[in-house]
């Protein structure tokens, strides 16, 4: 556990005014705020700081254990029970403090450092509770889905833990990579009797396939030997659902693009409807000549010439 | 529409200690919709989160009405940056699996 530096947090010096700490906390509280920062896990680890700091730095008497004890926090106990008795009294009387944060899931005992804990007492001591009368919705919880391509073709059903809570949820087909979905009401405990908060999971799909994914089009490169090219012909070809044959138009030149409409991705929440896929011919080359090969070949270089 | 889809404006001022003008207020910068819904002044249960975070906003910040609509603004359009910004780091990604 580390001294933490509240002003250099808030930014003021050790002789700011309260007007000063007031200013600077407000000033950073809205540029942190996690209503104004929607999933921005830095912005809500810093608005807690900020929290922390303007916790302590605006009330006198947290001020002055702090200035007194701060970097000597281990012995902070020590002047913990020496001002026990004074510690008690004041508590009835702490209701009117500085304005907290009872937004965005609420300020609660695990928002704050174990430095602030050790030296206060937790958010217990902040006097807080007192003020937080309203009831408040939940913190919304954000998780992180790893899904490979064949997963996110298919409507399934996956079950995940968070925070020791299952959550039995249903894919759809056709997610995609970075998308997030909000579950409703898998979010923490809503604070006096509010509303949980919502659980957000960002989909992270792995691409192992041969396939390349643009939305819902999928596309892949197909080896195609120089005689079918030449002379057509039919060929079986791998899809998502299975494989197809496809016909070969004679005097195929490289890189010809094919579309087979419906066989690309399922559209998202769209059952039944799916992208194209695109297949490109990559034509290869013999190599390793036969003798009689290359003859041929030469005979047929000399009719072009 | 259900009833229990609307919540009662005379609800959320005693649930959130606020005065009955307060939704006059926010109908008139057109942040959040008032319906009538049994003779009773309702808003949708499926805006109750933007109120909620309506709330905190005018609160924590004392930011006024008129800036929380500058700031919902901003944020839907953060919203859709963020949703081409993801479509566009797909695209890119098969540019870079070559």
């Amino acid at each position: 556990m580390d001294f933490i530096d509240y002003y250099k947090i808030l930014g003021v010096d050790k002789n700011a005014s309260e007007s000063d700490i007031k200013k600077a906390y407000r000033k950073l509280a809205r540029k942190y705020h996690p209503d104004v920062n929607p999933d921005d896990k830095e912005a809500e680890r810093k608005f807690k700081e900020v929290n922390e700091a303007n916790e302590v730095l605006s009330d006198p008497e947290k001020r002055k254990k702090y200035d007194k004890y701060g970097k000597d926090w281990k012995h902070a106990d020590q002047f913990e029970q020496a001002g026990q008795q004074r510690q008690y009294r004041q508590s009835s009387s702490e209701g009117g403090g500085p304005s907290g944060f009872g937004g965005a899931g609420g300020f609660s005992e695990e928002d704050f450092s174990d430095f602030f804990s050790s030296m206060f007492g937790g958010a217990a001591g902040t006097g807080q509770s007192s003020r937080r009368s309203m009831q408040f919705k939940g913190q919304d919880y954000n998780a992180e889905l790893q899904l490979n391509l064949e997963d996110a073709y298919q409507t399934h059903k996956r079950t995940l833990t968070v925070n020791g809570k299952n959550i039995r949820l249903t894919i759809a087909a056709g997610v995609e990579n970075g998308q997030t979905i909000k579950i409703k009401g898998h979010g923490g405990e809503g604070i006096n009797g509010g509303p949980k908060g919502d659980l957000y999971i960002t989909f992270l799909i792995a691409n192992d396939s041969t396939f390349k994914r643009d939305g819902n089009d999928l596309y892949t490169t197909v080896d195609l030997d120089l005689y079918k090219a030449i002379l057509g012909g039919e060929i079986v070809v791998d899809t998502f659902d299975g494989k197809v044959k496809l016909k070969v138009q004679p005097e195929t030149p490289n890189n010809t693009k094919v579309r087979l409409k419906g066989k690309g991705f399922p559209v998202y929440k769209k059952e039944g409807q799916f992208g194209d896929l695109y297949i490109t011919y990559s034509i290869k080359n013999p190599i390793n000549l036969s003798a009689k090969e290359k003859e041929l070949f030469e005979e047929l270089a000399k009719l072009r010439s | 529409m259900e009833e229990q889809e609307y919540i009662p404006v005379v609800q959320l001022c005693k649930l959130y200690e606020l005065e009955i003008t307060f939704f006059d207020e926010i109908q008139e910068v057109g942040l959040i919709e008032v319906t009538t819904y049994n003779e009773q002044l309702c808003i949708s249960q499926e805006r109750l989160s933007d109120f909620d975070r309506l709330i905190r906003i005018h609160r924590d910040l004392h930011i006024n009405l008129e800036g929380i609509d500058v700031v919902f603004n901003l944020l839907k359009k953060v919203d859709r940056l963020n949703n081409e910004l993801t479509a566009v780091k797909n695209k890119l990604r098969l540019y870079e699996e070559n």
